[in-house]
């Protein structure tokens, strides 16, 4: 049987700015269900390459293709992506639920009024979701902020720094949200600082360290352990500062 | 999962529904652009000698040079609104083509620069003592068509500067030399019509605006995606 198609799929990807590559030669596959875990520190190019995968930057070099196209000029590869970032992308003025609409109206949505009703519960900010998001804390705003990503079930769901911001609540919502992506076949790239936290949900984990993958690891069942994982990323970046 | 994305044009409509509601919510740009404006006709009318200049003659002027310096305060707030937290990158990654975020924009900005428009003009009316309705009836084709050719180029400009330093300055110093042609022919088309003169005096005028807006909003649609690029 043949190996299923990749649904993110990055090749002798590279991004300069100036002189200085943020991403140098980036090489990886993952399939439908898989979820990496992107650790490094900072400057080490891991939000530029999620905004490669997005295609919200032009690559120098190589390719960043997401089910097979280039996301920057098919529209309907865009359709499949979801980003979040530490920033909410809101616009503060408007509610929760306007927010949330927006985007769902963006994504051709038979219902958005209805969708925009019922992300924010997935989020827990139903009760708040029709003040301004200016007036919410940036807990809150985070929470939006994913309920606003999760409101059109993106396929790929990029995520820079997720858990920022959030409440022990709000952490659990959202890993019990991106546990169920997974399971229902999404494939998910998660940048944290939290070895543990991204490790709990991770397929792959890998080391990003000056624009490359210092370290890829596939976790088949207990290949890789959380602890001694953490000990030696600790040591990898110790020696990098 | 998505039955189909918006077009080109349901897309455009998307974001200047939201560019609206955000203004409304605010109203910070219209009353900014709005307070420049009557500030701008009070100023030139307390600096104006009857005797020296009639009011058919100095009106249109004071009028469309005021209102262009004020709609750039309005226009450059357009992208700055897409800069906070980064809302940018969300429109960005949506599945709607790049083209109908300009067309968005400019839509938006079309409205909200005809709204501080239809304040503008009964005002410039009062303080050069014009005839209201006929100065609202033939200034309003003229202020449409001006409208539109401003916003395509300011709303381009404005996209290109919000991520630069100096955005306050690069945003005139890039719009205005465009601008030029609009102030000109909505200055002459004006002069004629509050004048009383026939309206196929003003007709030429009025054709060169036209054509401003009809090349400059295809070429800024098309040029837009690459403003963007990072």
């Amino acid at each position: 049987m043949s190996a299923p198609a990749p649904t993110v799929q990055a090749a002798a990807l590279r991004k300069e700015f100036g002189r200085r590559a943020a991403v140098s030669g980036v090489d990886f596959d993952l399939a439908a269900g898989d979820c990496l875990a992107l650790f490094g520190p900072n400057g080490a190019g891991k939000t530029t390459l999620l905004r490669l995968i997005a295609g919200l930057l032009k690559p120098t070099a190589g390719s960043a293709l997401v089910n097979g196209v280039d996301v920057r000029r098919e529209r309907a590869g865009r359709a499949a992506v979801g980003l979040i970032s530490h920033q909410s992308m809101l616009y503060a003025p408007l509610t929760a639920r306007e927010n949330v609409e927006f985007t769902a109206r963006l994504y051709g949505l038979d219902d958005p009024r209805a969708a925009a009703g019922a992300a924010p519960e997935s989020m827990g900010v139903a009760s708040r979701a029709d003040v301004p998001v200016r007036t919410l804390s940036r807990g809150l705003q985070q929470r939006v902020s994913v309920a606003r990503v999760l409101v059109h079930a993106p396929s790929v769901l990029l995520l820079d720094e997720p858990y920022s911001g959030l409440d022990e609540g709000g952490a659990h919502a959202l890993t019990d949200l991106l546990t169920t992506l997974r399971a229902s076949g999404a494939t998910l790239i998660v940048v944290t600082h939290n070895v543990a936290e991204g490790l709990a949900l991770a397929s792959h984990a890998a080391v990003m360290m000056e624009g490359r993958f210092a370290r890829f690891d596939r976790r088949d069942g207990a290949s890789v352990d959380a602890p001694r994982y953490a000990a030696e990323y600790r040591e990898l970046t110790s020696h990098a500062s | 999962m998505p039955a189909e994305t918006p077009g080109l044009f349901a897309a455009a409509w998307i974001v200047a529904r939201k560019d609206l509601a955000i203004e409304l919510r605010t109203r910070s740009a219209f009353l900014s652009v709005l307070v420049f404006t009557l500030l701008g006709l009070v100023t030139f009318f307390f600096a104006w000698d009857p005797t020296a200049a009639s009011a058919l003659d100095l009106a249109p002027g004071v009028l469309w040079v005021t209102f262009t310096f004020a709609g750039l305060l309005g226009l450059h707030r357009s992208f700055g609104v897409e800069m906070q937290d980064r809302a940018m990158d969300a429109l960005l990654v949506a599945p709607v083509a790049r083209e109908s975020i300009y067309l968005g924009k400019a839509i938006a900005n079309t409205v909200f620069v005809l709204a501080v428009l239809l304040v503008a003009v009964p005002a410039l009316a009062l303080f050069y003592n014009l005839p209201l309705l006929r100065t609202l009836t033939t200034l309003g084709p003229v202020a449409v068509l001006a409208a539109v050719g401003l916003v395509s180029i300011g709303t381009l400009f404005s996209s290109m500067a919000v991520n630069t330093r100096l955005a306050e300055l690069l945003l005139p110093m890039l719009s205005l030399p465009f601008f030029v042609p609009i102030v000109l022919a909505s200055a002459q088309a004006s002069t004629r019509l509050l004048a009383g003169r026939p309206f196929d005096e003003a007709v030429p005028w009025l054709k060169i605006l036209l054509a401003f807006d009809i090349v400059f909003v295809l070429a800024c649609t098309v040029a837009f995606p690459f403003t963007i690029e990072e």
